[in-house]
């Protein structure tokens, strides 16, 4: 008799939980792009391809080589910077300044580049990246209550990825440099930093987060080269659900994603994404500048 | 005299845009000495530093500096040479603390006697709100840092754009009475002012700047009031 | 002495002899041209309409939007709603469509003028994924698969199959004329100089006056409505809808903002520049899918790092043309002593 009564209850645990750990993924999808506008004020369009690249980069690393995933981004990550860097450096660069078209535009066509040069090297078909054991492990939080042992590391890994960049930011000389070049070009030049230096180094960092989430991604769920724009649109929506200015609160916004489109799934399969978009527009339209904003002086 | 200046600024045209500025400017400081540049509002003193700087892109010969031509050099490349400024309004970083401030200062890691403690030392005030955003200080207390962030970079030569700007009388003294030890460590000193009083007292050199060009050149203690006001206003 | 404002120029007497000239060929077109021919045609005017709408919002209000394949997805589902459940004759559809579209798109601003600069893009593109997944949700205009015009309704255009092709060429000529003529008439009144005193400047432009939020909200509904009567006729044409192909995002943004980029964005002539040179590539080069795009994605890069002002912008650039009288000069007597053209950077 009680346990009828509780499985709708536990039902909608399992629900939460799911969303919860999901929306670990969703905050580093978005802290990548959170970290480029903070410091340069350019929003990648390309950045949910690129994951989508990480993504086939750790494909053909663990083919080739015969690797795991997990050994793979021991190789995924540093290409995937250096990517980044020669891509800001190279490219980029050339796109900032006052006017708002050229970095959205020049972005805009590298996600269609991206996306189509995939599409040539891999067709559209679904790949995923095998994890062995891993995948189907569980682990029993109490009665009726079951989490993946791999969704629950990827959301460790995705609390650790944060308080890494965090830690960065607010502890480093190079996030120090970051955060002064963000507020003033010009000053920062001053103190012997290089703009199109530090702008490089911060896309070599996001990339490198990107190259994470790649992995993570490629072995959570199938994909293929026309996912990316999603990924963007969450990472997107966790930035302002959570709030500019907070890594923290895009985690939050990641969590809070996360589960809305879990409840919506729970209801109805074919509303999951729906109900993370309805997440984002209710947020937009009461509280604009999301839940956990900083105030930036 | 005989040794090469410093810093040697030579026939400098600046321009913003299609607006001319500075028309064939020569300055120059002396190692170790303090130079100070007067004039009213627009007559080109901040667009002086800022073309010393490298702000502004400038004529390759037109400022030389250690014996070298860097003038079109990018400003990153010229802090590392050795020249620091201090920006008009103070321009500390926002989101930097008191110490993040000084701290970036000294990116550059040159060696020299300028370090986080000695900083302090010459500002104590700066010390007792190390960790306090820099948007949280008084004026006096922001000029403070700046020069401090200046120094952090052991530097050759310092500019200063306004120290005086917006500060209380008592307050700028308080920051001029730093300045000797400063050049006393081997900085030397270019200061723009527009209060000229303490601009006189605290130089060897000054010269007045009119409509972007100098108007009058000479040793501080020679020059008096009335021949500066004449080159200030152009009467 | 008199003075006054004049919007035309030699070159512009001598563009719009030339579009008068064309205008009167290209509606004899079924007189001359076969039924691909038409086709090419129509698919040519709609493109170089949603660009020239897209270069509206994007080169003269500066709200660069990724996400305008909502309004000609939703123009064209409501099309195929009154068609489906009400039985209206597509023909008084389209204009209702583009009535709707407006609208719909007032809460829209409201919601995504929350959002600036790079935000507002991606925002707009979260609208689009919105309207598409609703879409599939309405079971009864085909939900995810789609569904087809009845035949019934089609055949009421006309009855035989060659006159149903003309009536839907004329259609389409007539929307980019309208469409064309729109922008034209927006640009050379008030509005059109507060435009371009936002893009120049928008705190000056506020300073004097100007609401610049409402001036750019007026200006996404104008645009919202316009691509929905053309999405509405895209898929008229096609007799057959899906959430997929109605909100794309190649489709209708990607090819849309690379004609543009290539054509030259901020002036009139610019989108229907890109268009030939893009519709120049595709037959030449026959359609080759994924690689067409890609090439087309690192030469709107290349344009857009090299020469930002597009084809025409060169030619602007070289020569001072311009095809539609819109450059305003002043005349002094019978002197031209200021001309826009001079003057921008």
């Amino acid at each position: 008799m009680e346990r009828g009564r509780e499985a709708p209850m536990i039902d909608w645990i399992n629900v939460i939980l799911q969303g919860v750990l999901v929306g670990g993924l969703y905050a580093m999808f978005a802290a990548g792009l959170s970290l480029i506008f903070g410091v340069m004020r350019l929003v990648n369009i390309a950045h949910g391809d690129l994951i989508v690249l990480a993504a086939y980069v750790a494909l053909v690393t663990t083919e080739t080589l015969g690797v795991g995933p997990l050994i793979s981004l021991a190789f995924v990550v540093p290409l995937m910077a250096v990517i980044g860097y020669a891509l800001q450096r190279l490219v980029l660069n050339r796109t900032l300044g006052d006017d708002l078209l050229p970095p959205l535009l020049v972005t805009f066509g590298l996600s269609v580049i991206i996306q189509n040069g995939l599409l040539a090297v891999f067709t559209a078909d679904s790949r995923k990246l095998q994890a062995g054991d891993i995948e189907v492990a569980t682990i029993r939080v109490f009665e009726g209550v079951y989490v993946g042992l791999l969704p629950l590391l990827q959301f460790a890994v995705a609390v650790a990825v944060i308080a890494a960049l965090q830690f960065v930011f607010y502890r480093t000389a190079l996030g120090r440099a970051f955060r002064a070049t963000a507020d003033s070009q010009s000053v920062a030049q001053l103190m012997g930093l290089d703009n199109r230096h530090v702008f490089a180094l911060a896309m070599a960092l996001s990339l490198a987060v990107v190259a994470i989430a790649g992995v993570f991604l490629a072995v959570r769920a199938n994909f293929d080269p026309a996912i990316g724009p999603a990924r963007l649109i969450f990472g997107f929506e966790a930035v302002i659900i959570g709030g500019l200015g907070s890594l923290w609160g895009t985690f939050a916004g990641g969590l809070v994603l996360g589960v809305a489109q879990a409840i919506g799934a729970h209801i109805n399969p074919g509303w999951q994404l729906l109900a993370g978009h309805m997440a984002f527009l209710v947020i937009l339209a009461v509280r604009p500048e999301g839940l956990f904003p900083r105030v930036r002086p | 005299m005989s040794e090469p200046p410093l810093l040697a600024v030579r026939h400098l045209d600046a321009f913003y845009g299609d607006f001319q500025a500075l028309f064939d400017l020569s300055v120059d400081v002396q190692a170790g000495e303090a130079v100070a540049v007067v004039g009213a509002n627009g007559a080109g003193k901040s667009t002086l530093l800022s073309s010393i700087a490298g702000l502004i892109r400038t004529r390759r010969d037109a400022v030389t500096f250690d014996g070298a031509a860097i003038g079109g050099t990018p400003a990153h490349a010229i802090a590392a040479r050795g020249i620091a400024l201090v920006p008009e309004g103070r321009a500390l970083f926002p989101s930097l603390t008191v110490e993040e401030n000084l701290l970036i200062g000294g990116q550059l890691k040159h060696p020299g006697y300028w370090n986080l403690r000695r900083v302090y030392e010459l500002f104590p005030t700066l010390a007792e709100r190390a960790h306090v955003p820099s948007t949280a200080l008084s004026g006096g207390q922001q000029q403070m840092a700046a020069i401090g962030r200046g120094l952090m970079s052991n530097p050759k030569l310092l500019l200063c754009d306004e120290i005086s700007l917006g500060l209380a009388p008592i307050v700028v003294r308080d920051i001029y009475a730093r300045l000797p030890t400063i050049l006393a460590q081997g900085t030397s000193l270019m200061l723009v002012e527009q209060d000229v009083v303490q601009a006189l007292k605290a130089t060897q050199r000054v010269y007045c700047l009119q409509e972007g060009r100098v108007a009058l050149a000479g040793a501080a203690k020679d020059l008096t009031r009335e021949a500066i006001a004449a080159a200030y206003f152009g009467v | 002495m008199s003075v006054r404002v004049a919007f035309a120029s030699r070159s512009s007497h001598i563009g719009m002899a030339f579009c008068a000239a064309a205008l009167l060929a290209l509606t004899a077109a079924p007189l001359w041209g076969g039924r691909d021919d038409l086709q090419l045609l129509s698919e040519v005017y709609t493109y170089v309409a949603l660009a020239s709408l897209w270069n509206l919002l994007a080169g003269y209000a500066g709200l660069v939007s990724v996400g305008q394949q909502a309004y000609v997805g939703l123009g064209a589902y409501i099309l195929f709603a009154f068609a489906i459940l009400a039985g209206l004759s597509p023909l008084w559809a389209i204009p209702l469509a583009g009535i709707i579209a407006a609208i719909v798109a007032m809460p829209v601003a409201g919601l995504v003028f929350r959002l600036r600069g790079h935000y507002f893009a991606i925002g707009t593109w979260i609208i689009a994924e919105v309207f598409r997944l609703l879409a599939s949700q309405v079971s009864v205009l085909g939900g995810g698969s789609g569904i087809s015009l009845p035949a019934s309704l089609v055949i009421a255009i006309a009855s035989s199959r060659q006159w149903r092709d003309f009536i839907e060429y004329w259609i389409a000529l007539a929307l980019v004329v309208a469409v064309l003529a729109l922008i034209v008439l927006l640009l050379r009144s008030r509005y059109g100089l507060a435009l371009k005193a936002i893009r120049d400047s928008e705190l000056a432009a506020a300073c004097n006056g100007i609401d610049v939020l409402r001036t750019k909200v007026l200006v996404y509904i104008i645009t919202a409505a316009a691509t929905a009567m053309v999405g509405a006729f895209i898929f008229l044409q096609r007799l057959r809808i899906s959430p997929d192909a109605a909100f794309s995002v190649n489709d209708w943004t990607a090819f849309v903002i690379f004609i543009t980029v290539i054509g030259g964005i901020g002036r009139i002539e610019g989108p229907i520049v890109g268009t030939i040179v893009f519709f120049a590539l595709r037959q030449t080069l026959a359609d080759l899918g994924t690689i067409y795009l890609l090439t087309l994605g690192v030469v709107a890069i290349l344009v857009m790092l090299m020469a930002p002002k597009g084809i025409w912008g060169l030619i602007v650039e070289s020569f001072g043309w311009q095809v539609f009288p819109l450059e305003r000069s002043v005349i002094l007597g019978d002197r031209r002593v200021v001309s826009e053209q001079k003057s921008r950077g």
